[in-house]
């Protein structure tokens, strides 16, 4: 690759990592949970995204990101209250400047329409402080102000005669590590016009602690006579990843004198070092700043290092691991086999057995990832639906640290999605319809994960109308799904909405505004081995409940015999086993059978004799039954001959060796070092409908049907 | 297999030689992975009987393809006396299931002669030619091409079976 080209990636790969943060610090800001160190942040990752815009060149993105820059600015530096209004207009801002990068990164350029937001936010930088909580709707009309607003925005700083710079610059670790030198910083600042340069050893530990690699100065550095804060900031640019930067203005007012009264603020930052010394001289710095939180957030940067390791690696790892696992399995069944009395031998084993589970959850981790990349594209997607349709949406998040496999997090994406979407548009009710309806006017959509029970729980719930069952029944009757004279219950009508054909969406990529496929998104989480369920309750809401696996390289699985052969069920796809009646059986057809489950007829098929296994017993007496379900045909009844057990299998996959086999999803290696195929039931049921198998004579023959 | 010049003829292969069905076949040695005794297979449903199914090689779910049955000459009756040969070829690894293995063997280019034509067009497929040393007839065995004819195998596995 050519290597600018490299660094592109990693300049739009730092962006996706910026442009999450920013999103993040937004939301802080809009729930008035920010502090003065997340407005910061905000900040920080605009110029970040900014400045290395310019040395790509991308002009359009820089052009918006200094736009927004200076508004941020204004907000951080007090001058402009983030009031909800001013926060929503961020907020697009945010949504606009991802675009923007998104546009840069496929090359397209110019193909973002920001006029409106850029107007909004030169109308925030615009304004005095105290009205910049102007009501935003009023802003709305405010495009023809854009471009006067921008050039007042640009010259602002000019304003004040000759303002003080208060430059508070903490480097991190990994600024020196980059080689970079803040001795060389400060003396470019000392070019820019007179300095005061005061260090700041008071993280400054005993000599005994001291960690050679690890940044412990900070320095605060006054700047007189520069006009233009743009000037100092281009001094930090290449290291503002890498550093506490805090650059406050102070009008022309005498700075020295109060330097020591924000002092006492200071010793609680040296909490928990052990050697305090006296606290150095403080610039006054804004009272809004809160060193103690500014601290943690260094140290936690410097313990929170992360390395991007090829996914290629981390798999073999885990392959690797599995291995050691089910050989460890292996040996200790024969050790345990072959010595009576080797008690001494069972505890090793023990042992290593535990170290080993260890060591698999610690290398199984490595794939995980908390499912916030997944749920902070939401909060985006509310607010633009919302618009869409006109509703006013309040987006809850619960549990986004819950950590899921890599993989699963990548296909979450689309069906939550549709889910999301599909509870703003269709869940919650307009404005007046909920304030007639006694309830607030803005609608809420709580999303939230959680581990339960060796998997993930991920739940989108509305507050809006529920599923209004009358109207669900008729128009699954106008499809032909059901019969006007069917009786089902309640949640049987509420799953009627998943069913294929139901949704009036054309194609799968249709869901703008009405008829989201809940098909395909029930599709798409039956891939994953997940299920999903809703709940509704007539007035007060909906609630969709999905749970997934907690990865993709293990499965949930019944382990069955037929024959001679182990096979495993994917539990996902199972609704019951049962023990049936040969009154229970009926001959269908030239050669099909069917089951009588409770009333209802399935088709019944002998796995033994789909996949032709050695040795499997075609006696229905001997026979258990489990009812499946399956995204093709509904449900089905497979005979096989006992059932082992449940247990957790690892997914290996044989395709690439063999080629795919229908009926067949993989294989997995049990306890015993033997391999077993996993069962695809898709497959299977593709398998019967064509009659390549499934010819269950002998169970006539058992019925003496 | 021609021989184009000189320098080519003189070019010496490693070959490891085994047997099944009382023939002696030889494969290159670079595409041996491994050698290892008879493991019972788990079946698979929908292949030819030649497939005797996929065993754990340390992880690996790997096919084993029964030589004897390849060649149409009916199953191998495997005993732990029998042996796997771990091939590897191109993005493929299979088991190769053979009575023994029993020699490796230095070929140069000029000893091996090409397939006679009376020989059925399937089985020219895999065999790079026969080698001729101290009396020895040796056919060489094109473990790409062997592994290959299972390319798409899910397809043809199912019309088989069918």
């Amino acid at each position: 690759m050519d290597p600018m080209e490299a660094i592109k990636q990693t300049y739009f790969q730092e962006c996706d990592e910026l442009l999450l943060a920013m999103e993040e610090g937004l939301i802080a800001m809009e729930t008035g949970e920010a502090d003065s160190e997340t407005i910061n942040a905000v900040f920080r990752a605009v110029h970040s995204i900014k400045g290395g815009g310019g040395a790509f060149g991308f002009e359009i993105l820089v052009g918006f990101s200094h736009v927004f820059e200076t508004a941020m600015d204004l907000v951080r530096s007090g001058k402009l209250d983030p009031t909800p209004d001013v926060v929503k207009v961020l907020l697009r801002a945010g949504d606009k400047l991802s675009d923007h990068v998104a546009a840069a990164r496929n090359g397209t350029g110019a193909a973002v329409d920001d006029a409106e937001v850029k107007a909004e936010l030169a109308k925030l930088t615009g304004e005095e402080p105290e009205d910049a909580g102007a009501p935003a709707p009023a802003e709305f009309e405010g495009l023809a102000f854009a471009p006067v607003m921008i050039d007042i925005g640009d010259e602002e700083p000019v304003a004040p005669p000759c303002p003080v710079w208060h430059v508070r610059f903490g480097p991190h670790a990994a600024l020196y590590a980059k080689a970079n030198e803040p001795y060389l910083l400060i003396r470019e600042l000392g070019m820019l016009g007179p300095i005061e340069v005061t260090a700041d050893l008071s993280k400054l530990p005993e000599l005994s602690a001291l960690e050679p690699e690890q940044a412990y100065f900070s320095w605060d550095v006054v700047v007189r006579d520069c006009p233009d804060r743009t000037k100092v900031e281009e001094v930090f640019e290449f290291v503002s990843g890498d550093c506490d930067l805090e650059i406050t203005e102070e009008t022309p007012e005498p700075a020295a004198a109060p330097a020591m009264i924000s002092a006492p603020g200071l010793p609680s930052l040296d909490d928990d070092e052990p050697a305090a010394m006296p606290a150095a001289e403080a610039q006054p710095e804004e009272k809004k700043v809160a060193t103690p939180t500014e601290t943690k957030a260094t140290t936690v940067d410097v313990i929170k290092q992360t390395i991007r390791v090829d996914l290629d690696k981390v798999d073999r790892l885990v392959n690797l691991v599995g291995e050691l696992v089910i050989t460890q399995a292996m040996l200790s069944q024969r050790i345990l086999d072959s010595v009576q009395q080797g008690q001494t031998v069972s505890a090793g084993l023990g042992e290593l057995e535990h170290l080993l589970r260890e060591l698999q959850e610690a290398v199984m981790a490595i794939r995980t990832q908390p499912v916030k990349s997944v749920f902070q594209r939401m909060p985006r997607l509310v607010r633009e639906t919302a618009a869409q349709t006109g509703k006013e949406v309040r987006l809850e998040i619960e549990g986004e640290a819950t950590e899921v496999d890599k993989t699963v997090i990548e296909r979450l994406g689309e069906p939550l999605t549709h889910m999301i979407r599909n509870a703003v548009d269709h869940g919650l009710e307009t404005p007046e319809e909920r304030v007639a309806a006694g309830k607030p006017a803005e609608g809420t959509v709580k999303l939230s994960a959680e581990h339960r029970g060796g998997r993930i729980v991920i739940e989108v719930a509305d507050d809006g109308r529920g599923i209004n069952r009358t109207k669900v029944r008729q128009k699954a009757i106008e499809r032909g799904l059901i019969t006007p004279n069917s009786n089902l219950s309640d949640e049987e009508i509420d799953n009627l909405i998943f069913l294929p054909g139901f949704s009036t969406a054309t194609t799968v990529s249709n869901i703008s505004g009405r008829g989201v496929g809940l098909d395909v998104v029930r599709r798409n989480i039956m891939d994953l081995g997940g299920r999903i369920t809703i709940g509704s309750n007539t007035g007060k809401g909906s609630k969709f409940s999905l749970t997934l696996p907690l990865t993709l390289a293990v499965l949930d699985g019944m382990i069955v015999a037929v024959g001679e052969q182990t096979f495993v069920l994917p539990l996902s796809h199972i609704i019951e086993s049962l023990l049936p009646k040969s009154s229970d059986v009926k001959a269908f057809g030239s050669n099909g059978m069917l089951l009588n489950v409770r009333g209802v007829y399935v088709p019944l098929v002998s796995v033994g004799r789909l996949l032709r296994v050695p040795g499997a017993s075609y006696d229905l007496q001997n026979s258990v039954v489990i009812l499946v379900e399956s995204e093709g045909v509904g449900r089905m009844a497979l005979a096989v001959d006992a059932i082992v057990g449940q247990r957790q299998v690892v997914i290996k996959s044989f395709e690439s060796n063999i080629g795919h086999i229908d009926g067949i999803a993989a294989a997995t290696i049990l306890g015993d070092g033997r391999v077993a195929l996993i069962l695809d039931i898709d497959g299977l049921v593709a398998g019967c409908r064509e009659g390549t198998g499934g010819r269950p004579t002998e169970y006539q023959q058992a019925l003496g049907a | 297999m021609s021989s184009n010049d000189n320098d080519t003829a003189q070019e010496r292969r490693q070959y490891i030689t085994f047997l099944a069905t009382g023939q002696e076949f030889a494969a290159d040695i670079m595409t041996i992975r491994e050698i290892r005794g008879w493991t019972d297979t788990t079946a698979l449903p929908h292949v030819p009987d030649y497939v005797r199914g996929v065993i754990n090689l340390r992880g690996m779910v790997l096919p084993v393809i029964d030589l004897k049955a390849r060649l149409g000459l009916g199953l191998t009756e495997a005993t732990a006396k029998h042996v796997i040969i771990v091939v590897n070829s191109g993005e493929r690894t299979i088991g190769l299931l053979v009575d023994a293995v029993s020699d490796i063997l230095t070929v140069s280019r000029n000893e091996i002669q090409s397939v006679p034509d009376v020989m059925r067009e399937s089985q020219n497929d895999y065999v790079e030619g026969i080698a001729v040393l101290d009396g020895r007839m040796v056919t060489l065995l094109g473990m790409t091409k062997l592994t290959s004819s299972f390319s798409g195998a899910g397809d043809m596995f199912v019309e088989n079976a069918a």
